[in-house]
């Protein structure tokens, strides 16, 4: 038993040194396609005509957004196969993207309002865009609320994990049925019909690259303080039952 | 055909447990009549506003109602663990989740058989020449508000602070559901009424989506 929870913990040593060296390595890169990426959407983007220089927001406001999908459907993918595998790995993966999720709609939800005010006149306005993105931000708060209230970790995976894969299919429902029944949001400009300058989509694009790498940066974080946790709650659980009288 | 003996039997048993007491009908009643009554004092109900508002406010009215009587629905399993003995019983575990899907879909039609007449005289609106269409939107909206309610019922039951928490899980998630039935059921109050394809549509898809996720899904929420 002593061997086994010694073994759980990481080695010191020569190699736990260059692992932190290469982190901060990465981290610094990170940090430096962000300020890179900030620069050219301050700087080297051209000033939209009609908006002006407010717009710039748009770079970080709507990959913000895509970042943000992509967290959650990591928190999908990861939802299904904790039930499939049982390997609580999936289950801590699936809750600190959810978490990141979050925390980019967080960012999403403060930055359209800012937008907002200067060009539409107001804060808010219960539009499709705004509305979707507010409901899809409850989603997930629920599902991190959920994660509070059950103790048993088993238990809190299955029961999260079903929750998951229901707010994921909830998604596309929440889109059309707000988008269908109201839409005052300026329409995508990417794709099909979009007339977005080359210039502003690549870097909108060197934008989204950006906040991709924040997020895996954030998501292996996450992840690990997840996995410390879980060694935590088992350590306890052990010397509980160790405490017991026989 | 191994899902529908056991689920009629269930279907059955929660009919019966519950038509014994007549509980959850009466308070659910009782409840949408009080939201509905407290909702007048938000506008003035003329009738040309009703035929605005009513819908949603019918709604609204049945979503909070479903929120908190779904929660019995596995919160009184486990008085007894009966839950444990279903559990046991060598059936698939998703028809206990199913029987339970559908009692709670007959309890809630019930309940607005019962309320819409009352509905239409303190709301000034005429329902019988649309019945055949409301019928049809009455019935996919509460199937939706059933399906969901019930497996995030089997969720809530299981953490704390539960009759809270039902709520809070199944209102966000259901709000594409609660927008196409408002819109579906305006259509209808309309002079003169339309059914609306596409909403209706929308809520048929919702519907078949989440029957379809919860029979994938629904068996890992029995699991003790």
């Amino acid at each position: 038993m002593e061997q086994g929870t010694a073994s759980a913990v990481e080695p010191t040593g020569p190699g736990q040194r260059t692992g932190a060296g290469l982190h901060a390595a990465e981290t610094l890169g990170v940090a430096l396609l962000l300020g890179v990426a900030g620069y050219a959407a301050m700087f080297i983007a051209p000033t939209e005509r009609t908006m002006g220089v407010i717009q710039r927001i748009f770079y970080f406001h709507v990959t913000s957004a895509w970042t943000g999908f992509v967290a959650f459907l990591i928190t999908f993918v990861a939802s299904i196969a904790y039930l499939r595998s049982r390997n609580p790995k999936w289950d801590w993966l699936a809750v600190s993207a959810a978490e990141i999720g979050v925390a980019f709609f967080t960012v999403v939800l403060i930055t359209g309002p800012i937008w907002a005010r200067p060009v539409w006149g107001i804060w808010w306005t219960w539009d499709a865009r705004l509305t979707t993105s507010f409901v899809l931000w409850l989603l997930y708060v629920c599902y991190l609320l959920l994660r509070t209230l059950v103790d048993e970790p088993e238990r809190r995976a299955v029961l999260s994990a079903v929750l998951g894969i229901f707010s994921a299919f909830d998604i596309p429902f929440v889109y059309f049925s707000i988008r269908w029944f109201r839409t005052q949001h300026p329409q995508p400009v990417i794709g099909a019909g979009g007339s977005l300058d080359p210039r502003m989509r690549s870097v909108m694009l060197l934008c989204w690259a950006a906040l991709l790498a924040v997020m895996v940066l954030l998501l292996r974080q996450r992840y690990r303080m997840e996995m410390l946790r879980h060694e935590v709650e088992d350590l306890q659980t052990d010397s509980a039952r160790r405490g017991e009288p026989a | 055909m191994a899902l529908l003996r056991p689920t009629t039997i269930l279907l059955g048993k929660e009919l019966r447990s519950e038509f014994r007491t007549r509980e959850l009908l009466t308070t659910t009643w009782v409840f949408v009549l009080t939201v509905l009554v407290l909702f007048s004092f938000t506008f003035d109900p003329t009738q040309a506003e009703s035929r605005q508002f009513g819908s949603g406010l019918l709604w609204l009215a049945l979503l909070f109602a479903g929120s908190l009587m779904l929660h019995p629905s596995f919160a009184r399993e486990r008085v007894n663990d009966t839950l444990a003995a279903l559990r046991m019983a060598p059936i698939e575990p998703v028809s206990i989740i199913a029987s339970k899907i559908l009692a709670n879909l007959c309890f809630l039609l019930v309940a607005e058989i019962l309320l819409l007449p009352i509905f239409a005289v303190i709301y000034n609106l005429s329902l019988v020449p649309i019945l055949g269409p409301l019928a049809l939107v009455l019935l996919l909206g509460t199937l939706a508000l059933s399906t969901v309610g019930t497996v995030f019922s089997a969720i809530s039951s299981r953490a704390r602070m539960r009759e809270l928490l039902l709520p809070i899980l199944m209102l966000p998630l259901l709000a594409p559901a609660l927008i196409a039935s408002t819109e579906a059921t305006r259509g209808l109050l309309e002079d003169p009424p339309v059914l609306s394809l596409s909403w209706t549509g929308l809520l048929a898809a919702f519907d078949i989506i989440f029957l379809t996720v919860t029979w994938l899904f629904g068996e890992y929420l029995l699991e003790e």
